[in-house]
C-alpha cells in the first residue's frame, strides 16, 4: 500500500501536464459557438414575432380594439372579430388542462410508487418465481414498458387523434351528456345538447394529447425527490397517501406546476385535433356540449382561401394568439418564482 | 393494536419480562436473494439506551428498521422471526406496518426534514394521528425537549431547510418525539455533526431516556459507552460465502467494553481488525 503510493507521486511516473495551446482554443471555441446558437433562437423567435406583426400592421390600424371584440367572422361583408375564438381558446384549453393534470399527475404518481412493480411483483410471488432470472426483471421491465407507452402517446399525429376524436369519442360521450343535458340542464355547462362536435369531445382529445407531457416532467419531478423525505414521512407512521399527499407532491410541486404551464402553452397552440373536433363556429357559450372555435383553429380553416386584404386579419389572430401562449408562459415563470422563493434548497 | 396477535417469544433468557419493550428475534432476513442478517436475538428493555456496533455493512441498520416495520417498504424483504413489541407480534398478518410505526418512531443518519415550515415539520406527526388539542403546545414542548426552542422560537414559520445540519437533526428527532411514540429508533443520528452537536444530542438522548426507550446505531465506540446502558456487537460472517451478519454478543455496555466474552468482540473494541 504505502510502497505503491510513493511510485505514483514519484517524479518519473507522473504524466501531468498543462492544458496545450490546441485544448485552450478548442475551449473557446467551444464556448462561442454555443452562445451563437442560444442567442440565434432568441432572434429567431423576435423575428417570427416581427414579420407577423408587421403583415398585421394594417389590419389592426383598421380594426383596432374592435377586432378583439368583435363576434363576427364574415369575409363577404369584411367583418372581422374574434373573441369568440379567444374564449373557444381559452376554454378547451383551460378544460383540457384540467383533465390532463388530473389523469397525469396519476400517472406519474402511479409510477413513481413503483405500483406497478409491487402488483407484479406479488403476483409472481404467486408462483414462486420472483427472483426467477428472467421472470424477476419484469416488474422493473413493464414499469419502463408503461413509462414508454405514454410517452408514445405524444408521438401520435394531431390529425390521427382527430379522427379518433370524431369516429370513437363523440359517439361515446354522446349518449352521457344527453343525460346531463336532461337532467342539469339548468347548470350552465350542460345547457345545450351534444350534436357532434364541440367543447366537451375537444377538450377530451386534447387532454390525451398534452397527458404526456405532465406525466413525463411530473414523473421526474416526483423520482427527484429526495427518497430521505419518503422515510421520513413513513417513519412517523404516514400511510402512502399521507406520504404522497403531504410531502412528496408539495415537494415536487414546483416541477409539475412548470410541466402543466408547458402543456397550457401547447394546448393553446393545437391547431388540427381541435380544427376537426370543436365545430368551428362562432358561438360564445359556456355550454361544455355546445360547438365553438378556437384561434389556431380559425387560422387553418381560413388561410387557404385568404384573399389579399385577410391576410393582415389573419395575422392579426396569429398575433393574439402568440400574445396568449407567450402571456401564459410569463405568468407561469412569474409564479414559479415567487413560489419556489419560500423553499429553497428544498433538494438538499 | 387491539387484535393483539399474541408472542410466542415467552422464554426470554434474562428473565425480567416486564422490562423487556421489544423483543426481537431475527432468524433470517432477506433482501431478495441476498441473506443480510441471521440469528439475533435482542431485547430492548424499556427506559434504557441500547446500541448497536458493528463494522460497516453487518446489518445494524437492517436489524434496527426490522423494529418498527420500515423494512417493508423494500422489494423482496423477507423476513423470518418474530418481533414482539409489548408482547404483539408485530410482523403477525393482521398487523398494520403504519401502526408499528406510530408507535416506534425513527431518526434517521441525514437529516430529512420536510420542506415546510419548522412548526409544520414538528406538526405533522400530530396531524397524522388526528391531534386536536393544543398543537402549539406540543410543538413547543417537543422542540424545548430536543434542545432547539430557543434557537428557533423567533422563527417557527421560517422553512425548516433554512436549519443548519445540527439543527435540522434536532428539528428531526422534535418531528419523532412530539407524538411521545413509546420507543424512538436512531440511526447513526450523529454522524453527520460536529463534536460539539453531537454532544448536544447525546445530551439530549440521556435526557430522552426518562420517557423513552431508545435504540441507537453508532459507530462511534465511544459515544455507545457514553449513552448506552446495554450493547449489541453484530459481525459479519463471510464462511458460507455470502456475507451475513449476525450477532455476536449482547450485553450491559461495561460488559462489552471492559470484559467481552467473544473473541471478536475483544478484537472489534480494541481496534483489532482490518
Ligand atoms: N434496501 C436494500 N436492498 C438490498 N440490500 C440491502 C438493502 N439495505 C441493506 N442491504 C444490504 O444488507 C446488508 C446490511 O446493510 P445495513 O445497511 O443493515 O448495514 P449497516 O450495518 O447499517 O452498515 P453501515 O454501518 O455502513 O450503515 C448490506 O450488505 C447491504 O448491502
Ligand atoms: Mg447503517
Amino acid at each position: 500500500m504505502a510502497e505503491t503510493g510513493t511510485n505514483a507521486t514519484s517524479k518519473g511516473d507522473s504524466i501531468t501536464r498543462a492544458p496545450t495551446a490546441f485544448e485552450k482554443h478548442g475551449n473557446t471555441a467551444f464556448r462561442l459557438a454555443s452562445y451563437l446558437f442560444a442567442w440565434m433562437t432568441v432572434l429567431l423567435v423576435l423575428y417570427i414575432a416581427y414579420t407577423i406583426a408587421r403583415q398585421a400592421v394594417p389590419a389592426m390600424s383598421k380594426y383596432g380594439w374592435g377586432f378583439v371584440t368583435g363576434t363576427k367572422w364574415d369575409p363577404n361583408t369584411k367583418e372581422f372579430g374574434v373573441l369568440p375564438e379567444i374564449w373557444g381558446t381559452l376554454y378547451s384549453s383551460l378544460l383540457a388542462l384540467v383533465l390532463g393534470t388530473l389523469f397525469g399527475v396519476a400517472v406519474a404518481v402511479y409510477l413513481s410508487e413503483h405500483y406497478l412493480g409491487f402488483l407484479v411483483f406479488s403476483v409472481l410471488k404467486l408462483f414462486g418465481v420472483q427472483f426467477h432470472p428472467f421472470w424477476g426483471k419484469l416488474p422493473d421491465r413493464l414499469e419502463v414498458l408503461l413509462k414508454n407507452l405514454i410517452e408514445l402517446l405524444a408521438a401520435i399525429p394531431s390529425v390521427v387523434y382527430g379522427l379518433w376524436g370524431i369516429y370513437f369519442i363523440i359517439p361515446l360521450i354522446r349518449p352521457l351528456c344527453q343525460w346531463f343535458q336532461v337532467k342539469l340542464g339548468w347548470i350552465p355547462i350542460f345547457s345545450t345538447t351534444l350534436s357532434g362536435p364541440g367543447m366537451l369531445p375537444a377538450g377530451i382529445v386534447l387532454s390525451v394529447m398534452i397527458m404526456p407531457t405532465i406525466a413525463a416532467i411530473s414523473l421526474n419531478s416526483l423520482l427527484a425527490v429526495p427518497p430521505k423525505l419518503r422515510q421520513a414521512a413513513y417513519g412517523l407512521g404516514a400511510t402512502r397517501w399521507e406520504t404522497i399527499l403531504g410531502v412528496i407532491l408539495p415537494t415536487a410541486s414546483k416541477g409539475i406546476f412548470g410541466a402543466v404551464i408547458l402543456a397550457f402553452g401547447r394546448a393553446l397552440g393545437e391547431t388540427m385535433a381541435l380544427a376537426m373536433l370543436i365545430g368551428n363556429s362562432n358561438v360564445i357559450s359556456w355550454s361544455l356540449f355546445s360547438p365553438g372555435n378556437t384561434l389556431a383553429a380559425l387560422l387553418a380553416n381560413n388561410f387557404a382561401e385568404a384573399g389579399p386584404g385577410e391576410i393582415g386579419v389573419l395575422m392579426f389572430a396569429a398575433l393574439i394568439l402568440l400574445g396568449i401562449t407567450l402571456l401564459v408562459n410569463v405568468v407561469g415563470a412569474f409564479i414559479l418564482d415567487k413560489a419556489s422563493s419560500g423553499r429553497e434548497g428544498a433538494k438538499r | 393494536m387491539s387484535l393483539a396477535p399474541q408472542c410466542s417469544l415467552n422464554s426470554v433468557s434474562n428473565g425480567d419480562k416486564d422490562g423487556v419493550v421489544i423483543d426481537c428475534d431475527v432468524r433470517e432476513l432477506y433482501y431478495g436473494k441476498f441473506k443480510a442478517v441471521r440469528d439475533t436475538r435482542i431485547a430492548i428493555e424499556r427506559g434504557k439506551i441500547t446500541a448497536f456496533i458493528g463494522p460497516s455493512g453487518c446489518g445494524k441498520s437492517t436489524v434496527l428498521r426490522c423494529l418498527n416495520r420500515m423494512n417493508d417498504l423494500v422489494r423482496g424483504f423477507r423476513f423470518e422471526g418474530q418481533v414482539c413489541f409489548q408482547g404483539t407480534d408485530i410482523y403477525h398478518n393482521s398487523i398494520d406496518p403504519v401502526a408499528v410505526r406510530r408507535y416506534i418512531g425513527m431518526v434517521f443518519q441525514q437529516p430529512n426534514p420536510f420542506a415546510m415550515s419548522i412548526f409544520r415539520n414538528v406538526a405533522f406527526g400530530l396531524k397524522l394521528n388526528g391531534y386536536k388539542g393544543d398543537k402549539a403546545e406540543r410543538v413547543e414542548n417537543a422542540l424545548r425537549r430536543a434542545a432547539l426552542w430557543d434557537e428557533v422560537k423567533d422563527k417557527l414559520h421560517d422553512s425548516g431547510l433554512s436549519l443548519s445540519g445540527g439543527q435540522q437533526q434536532r428539528l428531526c428527532i422534535a418531528r419523532a418525539i412530539a407524538t411521545q411514540p413509546q420507543v424512538l429508533l436512531m440511526d447513526e443520528p450523529c454522524s453527520a455533526l460536529d463534536p460539539i452537536a453531537t454532544r448536544r444530542i447525546e445530551d439530549l438522548m440521556l435526557e430522552l431516556k426518562q420517557n423513552f426507550t431508545i435504540v441507537i446505531v453508532t459507530h462511534n465506540l465511544q459515544q455507545a459507552q457514553r449513552v448506552a446502558d446495554k450493547t449489541g456487537f453484530l459481525y459479519v460472517d463471510t464462511t458460507q460465502g455470502g456475507r451475513t451478519g449476525y450477532l455476536v454478543e449482547y450485553g450491559e455496555t461495561r460488559q462489552i467494553f471492559e470484559d467481552p466474552v467473544e473473541k471478536y468482540t475483544q478484537d472489534y473494541i480494541s481496534g483489532r481488525f482490518s
